[in-house]
């Protein structure tokens, strides 16, 4: 058997410029199908989603920074695993990729509670395609059904694929360029790089490694595998979340 | 008195028998194939190898039940006199047309199955999982389940356990018991996508 993986991304804050071009792509890669008209920022479903964050200073102090957010991939005690009532979350010791299981999922919403990054989206609708677009659907991604919750899984079909080419070749070890997920193919900008952190000589492990590298609630403990960075001090601030002012009295 | 007990065992195993019967018929729905193909025909009369229908594309992944253009070839014209070839060459080679095939195997839409990696990686024979489909004489009734439209070999098992294969069927637990067997654990995202 190959050697466990521990796959990660690393987002450089300072080279997103909000396009959106990854949430595009990751709908389209995971059947994902347009939002109803009822639905908000609450009711749709994004895997990933990219969140504009200023430093609330006024023109011309005033500074905007876009920040992708997708499931983190928490690696230590992850808080989906442990409040599912149904084992519908598990962690692949092959993969480390934190896996959901929709067929399973019996729609409680605990995950969603628990996940410290909102990253996890429930079905409050059956998926409807535009007539036509059904016939684009991605064969290698089941779509889901009204009453379960699903979340990113770092392109898990793209996974499978790559390891079905690697079988081919007679090999069990797959080609890293052959597994790239959707949003990291797609950015314009290069801000987001995929791969391996366990292997000390992938671009990510090395950007996890950077000074200005940091991972959103650090503190909390989880370990994600979503390495952010910025040379920008607000920025990062920010994203340490300090609790806000006046709040003492709140155990955080 | 021993006559009423007998009478009442007897018409209890008369019904028992007839729900034994009955039941999986009225569970199941019964679908016809739209040819009679017979890969006992094929290996004995025409030489044919699996690998000859059933092949790999370069990208790993399985062509599966082959297309007619696999057929037509050695099928213009009828190469016999059964009435079976006739019509599977007036109804779909001239016409062209492709054979709706019903795949026993079919597994639902959320779970990835690899022939490569077992076949080719974990060196496992296809008798192994599909019985023995590739040397029977003629295609047995598909069987579907109404309300999930899956086949009844992924599902259902026979009410009694007889002439069941090794396996059994094709259902998760079916999968997972081999996998135990063998010493491979795969996570949920392993089967499913
Ligand atoms: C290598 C040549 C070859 C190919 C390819 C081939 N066949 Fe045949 N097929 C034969 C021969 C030979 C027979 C036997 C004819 C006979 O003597 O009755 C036969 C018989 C049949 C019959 C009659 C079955 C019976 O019970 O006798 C059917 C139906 C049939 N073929 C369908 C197909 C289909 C469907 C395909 C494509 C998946 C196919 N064949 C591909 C050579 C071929
Ligand atoms: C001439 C072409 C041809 C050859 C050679 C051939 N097959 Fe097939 N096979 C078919 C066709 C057509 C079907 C679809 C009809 C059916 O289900 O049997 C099929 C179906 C099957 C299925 C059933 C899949 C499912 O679940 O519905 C199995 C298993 C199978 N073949 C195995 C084999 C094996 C093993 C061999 C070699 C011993 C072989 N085949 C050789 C044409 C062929
Ligand atoms: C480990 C079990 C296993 C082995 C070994 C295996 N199969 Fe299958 N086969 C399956 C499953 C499961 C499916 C259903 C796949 C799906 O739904 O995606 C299937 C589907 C098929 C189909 C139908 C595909 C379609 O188009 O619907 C054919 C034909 C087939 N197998 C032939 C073979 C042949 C020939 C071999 C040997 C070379 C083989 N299989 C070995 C499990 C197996
Ligand atoms: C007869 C035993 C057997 C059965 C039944 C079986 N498998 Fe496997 N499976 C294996 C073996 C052996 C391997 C390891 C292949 C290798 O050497 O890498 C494997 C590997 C796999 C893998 C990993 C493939 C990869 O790309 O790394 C998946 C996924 C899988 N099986 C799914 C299934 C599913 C789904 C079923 C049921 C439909 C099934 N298996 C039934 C023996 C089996
Ligand atoms: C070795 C392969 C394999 C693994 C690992 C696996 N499954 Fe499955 N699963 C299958 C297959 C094949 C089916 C379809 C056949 C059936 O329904 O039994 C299935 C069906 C299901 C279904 C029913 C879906 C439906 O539409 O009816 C659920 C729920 C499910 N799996 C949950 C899980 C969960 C949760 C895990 C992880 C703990 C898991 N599976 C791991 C192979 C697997």
């Amino acid at each position: 058997m190959s050697a466990n993986k521990r796959y990660g991304m690393s987002i450089d804050i300072d080279k997103c410029n909000g396009c959106g071009a990854c949430m595009m792509a990751c709908a389209v890669e995971n059947n994902i199908p347009p939002a109803p008209e009822a639905a908000n920022d609450r009711r749709g479903v994004t895997w990933i989603r990219v969140y504009k964050v200023d430093n609330h200073l006024a023109y011309p102090e005033r500074r905007t920074a876009f920040v992708p957010v997708l499931c983190q991939q928490c690696g230590h005690d992850t808080p989906c695993v442990h409040v599912c009532p149904q084992q519908a979350v598990d962690v692949d010791p092959e993969t480390g990729i934190v896996g959901q299981m929709p067929e399973r999922c019996l729609g409680c919403r605990y995950c969603m509670v628990a996940c410290p990054y909102h990253a996890r989206y429930f079905n409050w609708w059956d998926p409807k395609w535009p007539a036509g677009m059904e016939k684009t659907l991605n064969p290698d991604v089941a779509p889901r059904m009204r009453g379960v919750v699903e979340k990113c899984n770092f392109c898990h079909g793209r996974w499978h694929a790559a390891q079905q080419k690697a079988a081919a070749a007679g090999q069990r070890e797959i080609d890293a360029a052959d597994y790239v997920p959707a949003c990291v193919e797609a950015c314009p900008t290069g801000a987001l790089r995929f791969g391996d952190l366990s292997d000390s000589s992938t671009e990510v492990a090395q950007d996890a490694q950077r000074p200005e590298s940091f991972r959103l609630l650090e503190k909390i403990g989880t370990e994600p595998k979503i390495h952010y960075r910025s040379r920008r001090d607000w920025v990062r601030e920010i994203a340490s979340a300090p609790r806000p002012e006046g709040k003492d009295g709140l155990r955080g | 008195m021993i006559g009423g007990k007998i009478a009442f065992a007897s018409g209890m195993l008369l019904a028992l028998a007839g729900g034994w019967l009955a039941f999986p018929r009225i569970l199941y729905q019964t679908r016809q194939q739209p040819v009679n193909f017979s890969h006992k025909v094929h290996a004995e009369k025409a030489g044919a190898k699996c690998e000859d229908c059933h092949s790999f594309r370069d990208d790993g992944t399985y062509a599966g039940i082959p297309t007619l253009d696999k057929c037509s070839g050695c099928h213009t014209a009828a190469m016999g006199t059964t009435a079976e070839e006739k019509n599977f060459i007036d109804q779909y080679v001239t016409p062209n047309r492709e054979p709706q095939w019903l795949s026993y195997a079919q597994q639902p839409e959320n779970v990835y199955f690899s022939h490569i990696a077992h076949v080719k990686l974990g060196h496992v024979k296809c008798e192994q999982c599909h019985g023995n489909e590739g040397g029977t004489g003629a295609l047995r009734p598909y069987q579907q389940d109404p309300i999930s439209g899956y086949s009844r070999d992924i599902w259902g098992r026979p009410v009694a356990p007889v002439g069941l294969r090794n396996e059994g069927g094709m259902k998760m637990d079916d999968c997972v018991n081999c996998h135990r067997r063998q010493g491979l654990e795969y996570s949920c995202l392993g089967c499913h996508k």
